[in-house]
């Protein structure tokens, strides 16, 4: 292996395999009832190309379908989808990244997240030492001015959200065209929302093996929500600023603190979960690939957590300023490497679901049905299966 | 710890009776031959099970009553079943979805593909490798104690009596480790023998060479030709099995559920000599595929071409393996290993003798051929549109039927009179209920029933108990 990967040559090899994997599932189908991967599989006889990162995409790991199949190894059918879609799924976040260049970003993102992240924190540490000290006790302001914070973080912010936007373009159109209505935006919202698809068909994942486990789906939802509600946090306090004339330290009821502490105990309980489900996963499903990304996005998100609950119960020591560099850092490092990490997994799997969506209330599978057995007469059932 | 029930196999039926015995508070020793990766007999390839049902629920699309169970029954046996044990089914089999839910399993709506069967068969969510990983789940957390990789060697049977089995753990390594497992009661789940070549060829001579097991290689009937030997009624004849037509290309073994094809009605079946032999449009697929395997199975080498044009090509089931394709007929007869001229007549005869209709493959359409023998009674279009494709056939063993006579109890009978502590369910007894023929998921209903009954009654032998209940 080179430092500079063929990125087209693994995307052929990755979703080649998706779809040798996909022609047998479709033959048996099987899994059907367990999420959205195998009804989409079926509206296609082709899984190849977009359509191979589409499924990858929509895929949500759960890994029911490996313990659920009569194919996986020692089959000599090797079947794996959650470890080829995972595979896959990790090499399409590098070949959509826009601009077109940081692939290495990917290759070795555990370790180009670390470092940035330790060198953004040594660069706040640095720039912000000895700042503040005797001021007011709480005030982040008098140790990084309000102004000099917006100059910072919101021009790296715009560009994340700005490379996020053209990554899912490149991604939408691999897939080919579609359009997008409310009512698809709708079902895909929730689907994401809910995680209706991580939960092995209503059983559960399966991370350790063989028992479903609720454990992992809660502890994503406690990420999610806890980022969600630091984020609402966040533009609270920035509306407050703006709009309201009301410029920090809050007192524990405004809504800038009433948002940010449960926000912050559940990033923190939800990632330190997931790094722990992590440590237990079957190392079948386990990826190819030694990047580390799940790694380094799951422990950003516990140092974001820990070093804002730490700021907030540690906010009128003397230990406030460098706590406050070290947060402050590492949420520079982390709106830096948001369009080249994990974090894309959700709005892609969103992006998949919304098409999912769409393609469930347009199409009708293809295949002959034969009707229905009645005693004496027969129904005809239509062309293909309705979906609910 | 001593063992009171022995159960050899780890199927459906293994697994029934395992969770009813521990439940009936006895300790419960599974041994399975297979290693755990590939654990489950047939049952891992299974995705259904036919249930009597009063009403529909939600998933099961409308009422099935066990009088027209019993009917479907009769019809595709042609009579050929025990008439008793064959009602005591299919009146069980009303109690099986409450009996699977409450041990994990989970069901789900008939499969793209299956809807014909969405009112009559539970199918499992996941497949039958999720149902059978919930009743693996259960057996261990009732304290059974699964043993994988181990096969029985040996059976020690008195006057019909059990005393103890020979037990060989890794038998697939290097160095297997034997045990003589004294036990009180004993059931015999170990499946069939269509993972015997051998014995297979007692009953179809050397096309048994020709033949692709649907399932486990694990199922070579050990167990059964140790009870037969031992003094166990037969029931059934060698040559009885579930055998479908399957994709030519299938491995040998454990193909499963992808190596089916369901373009038969679509076209014509030519054997060898590139020449018809039965009609394709006979009925819908579903109620027809069971037949197909024998229909192969009695051609030269054992091999049918199903050949179709462009025009139904998507409208069936996706192929695991893709077709041969080519523009003529003569080339695809060359790609295939056929006669040019000779599959050109036959295509040519076929075309001349279809008649026009309206073609709807959701009904019994008015496409059929006239003057034509055999005749193509429907779905029948001139195969004229290139390119041309074709798919391989072979008979596919998915289970056979010859096994141990049981009464109500599932108690093995030896010369007619049912042992005191053996018990049998599952493959190994499915010829009781199965002489001929098949009804699509009724392998697990028999597994089911009767691995619950065997479970109880197993439980109850050890106290001396009637229908296992503790006095």
């Amino acid at each position: 292996m080179t430092d500079t990967p063929d990125l087209a040559a693994l995307a052929t090899a990755s979703r080649a395999e998706v779809a040798r994997q996909m022609q047998i599932c479709n033959a048996c189908r099987y899994c059907e009832g367990l999420c959205a991967v195998f009804p989409a599989m079926e509206l296609r006889r082709d899984h190849a190309g977009g359509t191979a990162d589409y499924l990858a995409n929509l895929c949500h790991n759960c890994g029911a379908c490996h313990y659920d199949c009569q194919y996986a190894p020692p089959h000599p059918f090797a079947v794996n989808v959650p470890a080829a879609m995972a595979d896959l799924r990790e090499e399409s976040y590098a070949r959509f990244a826009w601009p077109s260049g940081p692939a290495m970003l990917f290759r070795r993102n555990g370790a180009v997240v670390a470092v940035l992240v330790s060198v953004a924190v040594a660069a706040f540490l640095f720039a912000l030492a000895g700042r503040g000290e005797g001021g007011a006790a709480g005030d982040f302001y008098a140790v990084m001015p309000h102004g000099a914070m917006v100059a910072v973080f919101l021009p790296v912010f715009a560009f994340a959200l700005l490379a996020i936007a053209m990554g899912v373009r490149r991604f939408w159109r691999a897939a080919g065209p579609l359009p997008i209505t409310l009512g698809d935006l709708r079902a895909a919202m929730g689907d994401a929302i809910l995680l209706r698809n991580l939960s092995g068909g209503g059983m559960g994942c399966m991370t350790a093996g063989e028992r479903p486990d609720p454990w992992r789906r809660r502890f994503h939802h406690w990420t999610f929500w806890g980022f969600a509600l630091c984020f609402a946090s966040t533009a609270s306090g920035t509306v407050l600023h703006y709009f309201a004339d009301w410029p920090a330290p809050y007192p524990w009821y405004a809504p800038p603190k009433i948002l940010g502490v449960p926000g912050g105990l559940l990033l923190t309980a939800g990632a330190a979960g997931l790094i722990a489900q992590r440590a237990r996963r079957d190392p079948a499903l386990r990826m190819a690939s030694d990047a580390r990304m799940g790694a380094a996005f799951t422990w950003t998100l516990l140092l974001l957590g820990v070093t804002g609950l730490a700021l907030y119960w540690l906010r009128a020591t003397p230990v406030m300023g460098p706590l406050l560099a070290v947060h402050l850092g590492t949420v520079f490092a982390f709106f830096l490497t948001m369009p080249y990490g994990k974090f894309v997994h959700g709005i892609y799997r969103t992006a998949a679901l919304v098409r999912h969506a769409h393609e469930q209330r347009q199409s009708r599978v293809p295949e002959a049905e034969a009707p229905v057995e009645t005693p004496g007469r027969a129904v005809n059932p239509g062309a293909g299966p309705a979906r609910p | 710890m001593s063992v009171d029930v022995l159960i050899a196999g780890g199927g459906n039926a293994a697994l029934c009776a395992a969770i009813c015995a521990a439940r009936a508070g006895a300790h419960v020793r599974v041994v399975e031959a297979a290693p755990k990766a590939m654990r489950g007999g047939n049952t891992r390839h299974t995705r259904n099970c036919r249930v009597a049902h009063d009403a529909g629920n939600g998933i099961l699309t409308g009422p099935y009553p066990v009088d027209e169970y019993m009917d479907d029954l009769l019809r595709v046996t042609d009579g050929n079943t025990d008439p008793e044990l064959a009602r005591l089914t299919l009146e069980r089999s009303a109690e099986i979805w409450d009996f699977l839910e409450a041990q994990g399993v989970r069901f789900q709506p008939s499969l793209g593909g299956t809807l014909s069967l969405g009112r009559t068969n539970a199918f499992f969510l996941g497949g039958g490798r999720s149902m059978l990983n919930a009743l693996c789940r259960m057996a261990e957390d009732l304290g059974v104690d699964l043993r994988y990789g181990t096969r029985v060697t040996g059976i020690e049977i008195e006057d019909g009596f059990f005393l103890s089995a020979t037990t060989e753990a890794g038998w697939e390594g290097h160095a297997p480790v034997r045990e003589r497992v004294p036990a009180r009661a004993f059931v015999a789940a170990s499946g069939g023998f269509e993972a015997n070549i051998d014995w297979l060829r007692e009953g179809w001579g050397d096309a048994a060479a020709n033949f692709r097991i649907r399932g486990t290689p694990y199922n070579t009937g050990g167990v059964l030709r140790t009870m037969l030997d031992a003094g166990a009624d037969r029931v059934g004849t060698v040559d009885q099995c579930h055998a479908v037509a399957v994709d030519g290309r299938a491995p040998q073994f454990d193909g499963g559920i992808v190596t089916r094809l369901d373009c038969v009605p679509f076209g014509i079946v030519v054997n060898r000599d590139g020449t018809r032999f039965h009609d394709e449009g006979e009925e819908f697929w579903p109620k027809r595929y069971a037949i197909w395997g024998r229909l192969v199975a009695a051609q030269p080498d054992q091999v049918g071409h199903v050949v179709i044009d462009a025009k139904p090509a998507d409208l069936f089931m996706p192929s695991v393996f893709p077709p041969e394709v080519a523009d003529t007929i003569e080339g695809l007869a060359r790609k295939i290993g056929l006669d040019p001229a000779a599959l050109r007549a036959t295509v040519d005869a076929f075309n001349a003798a279809c008649l026009p209709g309206r073609f709807d493959h959701t009904i019994h359409d008015d496409c059929r051929t006239e003057g034509l023998s055999p005749p193509k009674t429907h779905w029948a279009r001139p195969i004229t549109d290139p390119p041309f494709r074709a798919y391989t056939l072979r008979p596919g063993i998915t289970f056979t039927y010859m096994g141990l006579r049981v009464n109500r109890d599932a108690r093995v009978l030896f010369g007619g009179a049912p042992s005191p502590n053996i018990f049998a369910a599952g493959e190994i007894m499915a010829g009781n209920v199965l002489g001929q023929g098949y009804l699509a998921g009724i392998g697990m209903t028999i597994g089911t029933v009767f691995g619950r009954i065997a479970g109880t009654q197993a439980a109850g032998a050890l106290r001396n108990a009637r229908d296992g209940v503790a006095s």
